[in-house]
């Protein structure tokens, strides 16, 4: 049966873009911006559910400057039904972050499967899934590598440590986070970048929202270039000795022999 | 005295040894350091957990014994734990594991977290972690009634500091929890788990197929290291896609690292930049790794890692 299908998408800057620090707590903001890149496998794979059932709804949420209408964009070109922007000056951190997504999502239906990346690639916070589900009392799995519903049980795989996978099964409503390995998401084609401009996106305040403060904070006091200190010595010689010799520096300063 | 929690990952029957980094980092003069062990086995573990100033084991098991693992009810087993130990201070590995654990007792707790720390200050709730795909170095102050940090595997070296631990078993009882963990699938060849590695091996696209990597698996082997790979042998199909280093990959911090016909570009390096030594094999003396590295030999890796997996042998007297 249809389904409502929600999928969490953040606006992040590129993993190629120069991060120039001002202001010692921020960051010139002016840089390309991508959909982050675990979340574009998230509405893929809710692309899949709804094309295998026909009647679901996928909606893309955001929480973000104005700017962040780019990454709903790109969500609604790929196939998304619509978008719900929850718009803010602020950077703020993943227990507001999860609070508003719960408020804006409820305000807006009631979800059966909620998808998220497995983290996000410039905050690298590894939380904002687990305590948004929390919030809705929903079982969440994360890390998901492979993804089936039938008859409102949702079965995954989640990758775990070296290479080994577990398989969890939980009911609907539920929440998946979206790992690596879960799919290859579509490319977009100019016409449905075209489509997504006429679809329609609910702007929200992120004041506007009722939610109770949360009981505890992160705030950022710094943010510093990360240096490359290496200097680079290249071993010269035959290749044995050469090899000689990266076997007696990686005993002496690697210690792990 | 300020209590401080732990939670220790065990695999199969043993300590990872990550997990002495993380005691060195909850560390400190007036700390009363917990150790929470949750597979029934607190007191085989009493030894070498004292070594590095662990006061208190507590070993945590239900009636029945062991708690079979389920991250939705383990979290809650270490919840009840430190509630009735009036603990607010959580330490854990931003591993496999405790990404699926940290999160979920933060959640509950609502207490704030910070994942893959490189550093944590416990007196004034700040920790130092990469942000940006390892770009920035960004600095965080935790509020709030708990605190939870979850220490990257590697970044702070272990230092020992020998003190008489006891072994307080502790009896939870835990409902059921809304997801059912089926089975764990093991891969075919169980290799070393790339996080948590001391040693990381790498290919690129230089290894032209996937039996290639066995070059690379045989050197390994010799010195207990990780196999990983750049996201072009992945794409490739020489590797599967949990070996990627890099952004969209792991993020490994490993003593020592050794690319191996990886050209060295930004997205694998966010992966293992604060890796300690990095050492690359490349036939182009022009490629960018050489620039970010602190070891580099212009030459062929095939040439170079079987001669290197010779001299370790050698070296290790096997
Ligand atoms: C959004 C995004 C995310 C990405 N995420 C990742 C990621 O997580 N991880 C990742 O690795 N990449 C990632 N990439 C891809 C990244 O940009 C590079 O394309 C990739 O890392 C290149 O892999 P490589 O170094 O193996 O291949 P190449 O760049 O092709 O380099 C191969 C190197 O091998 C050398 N070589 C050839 N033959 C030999 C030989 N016989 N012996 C020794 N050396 C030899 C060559 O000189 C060359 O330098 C990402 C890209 C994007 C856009
Ligand atoms: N500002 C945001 N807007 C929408 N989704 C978000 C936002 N922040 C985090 N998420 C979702 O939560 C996941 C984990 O984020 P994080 O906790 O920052 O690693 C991301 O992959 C997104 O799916």
């Amino acid at each position: 049966e249809a389904m409502k299908i929600y999928v969490c998408v953040k606006h992040v800057p590129d993993s190629a873009a120069n991060i120039i620090i001002k202001e010692r707590n921020k960051f010139d903001e002016s840089v390309k911006y991508v959909i982050n890149p675990y979340d574009e496998i998230a509405v893929e794979e809710a692309l899949r559910v709804r094309e295998r059932d026909g009647d679901s709804e996928v909606i893309a949420v955001t929480l973000g400057k104005q700017g962040a209408i780019n990454t709903l964009r790109i969500a609604l070109a790929m196939g998304a039904n619509r978008g719900i922007l929850i718009e803010t000056n602020e950077r703020p951190d993943s227990m507001v972050t999860a609070r508003a997504l719960k408020a804006a999502i409820e305000q807006d239906g009631r979800p059966d499967i909620i998808f998220t990346g497995k983290e996000s690639i410039d905050s690298e916070g590894m939380q904002t899934m687990y305590r948004l589900a929390n919030a809705l009392g929903m079982p969440a799995a994360n890390n998901v590598v492979t993804f089936s519903v039938t008859g409102g049980q949702v079965t995954v795989e989640c990758e775990i440590e070296a290479g080994a996978r577990q398989v969890v099964e939980m009911g609907l409503p539920c929440l998946v986070g979206a790992g690596k390995g879960l799919n290859n998401p579509r490319y977009i084609k100019i016409p449905d970048v075209m489509k997504a401009k006429r679809k329609h996106v609910n702007q929200v305040d992120l004041d506007s929202l009722d939610f109770d403060k949360p009981s505890g904070s992160l705030e950022i006091l710094e943010l510093q270039p990360a240096l490359e200190k290496r200097q680079c010595h290249i071993l010269k010689g035959q290749p044995e000795e050469v090899v000689q010799k990266l076997v007696k520096l990686i005993r002496e300063e690697g210690k792990v022999f | 005295m300020k209590k401080i929690g732990i939670l220790v990952e065990v695999k199969d029957g043993e300590i990872k040894t990550a997990n002495y980094g993380v005691i060195t980092a909850a560390h400190g003069d007036d700390h009363e350091l917990y150790a929470f062990v949750l597979d029934g086995r607190g007191d085989a573990y009493k030894d070498e957990l004292q070594e590095y100033g662990v006061q208190k084991v507590v070993d945590i098991y239900e009636e029945d014994g062991e708690i079979p693992w389920n991250p939705e009810i383990w979290a809650r087993a270490v919840i009840h734990t430190m509630k009735h130990f009036v603990i607010n201070t959580l330490f854990g590995l931003t591993s496999a594991q405790g990404r699926d654990l940290l999160p979920r007792i933060a959640s509950s707790l609502d207490s704030p977290l910070v994942m893959d720390c490189i550093n944590v200050n416990v007196a004034d709730h700040t920790v130092r972690k990469s942000q940006f795909s390892g770009k920035v170095l960004a600095t965080i102050r935790l509020s709030g009634h708990s605190y939870i940090y979850g220490i990257r595997p590697n970044t702070v070296e272990p230092e020992p500091a020998p003190c008489e631990a006891e072994v307080i078993p502790y009896n939870v009882s835990l409902s059921t929890g809304k997801m059912l963990i089926k089975e764990i699938r093991q891969p075919e060849s169980a290799g070393i788990d790339l996080t948590e590695a001391e040693v990381i091996i790498s290919g690129g696209r230089a290894m032209a197929r996937a039996e290639n990597f066995r070059v690379l698996h045989e050197c390994a082997e010799v010195i207990g290291a990780a196999v990983g790979a750049s996201r072009a042998a992945v794409d490739s199909g020489y590797a599967p896609h949990d070996m990627q280093v890099g952004q969209t990959g792991k993020t490994v911090s490993p003593k020592l690292y050794i690319a191996c016909g990886i050209s060295g570009s930004i997205q694998h390096f966010a992966g293992m930049k604060t890796s300690g030594v990095i050492v690359a094999i490349n036939t182009d003396p022009d490629a960018p790794i050489f620039e970010k590295c602190d070891y580099g030999i212009v030459d062929d890796l095939y040439e170079i890692v079987p001669l290197l997996t010779r001299q370790l042998k050698q070296a290790l007297g096997n």
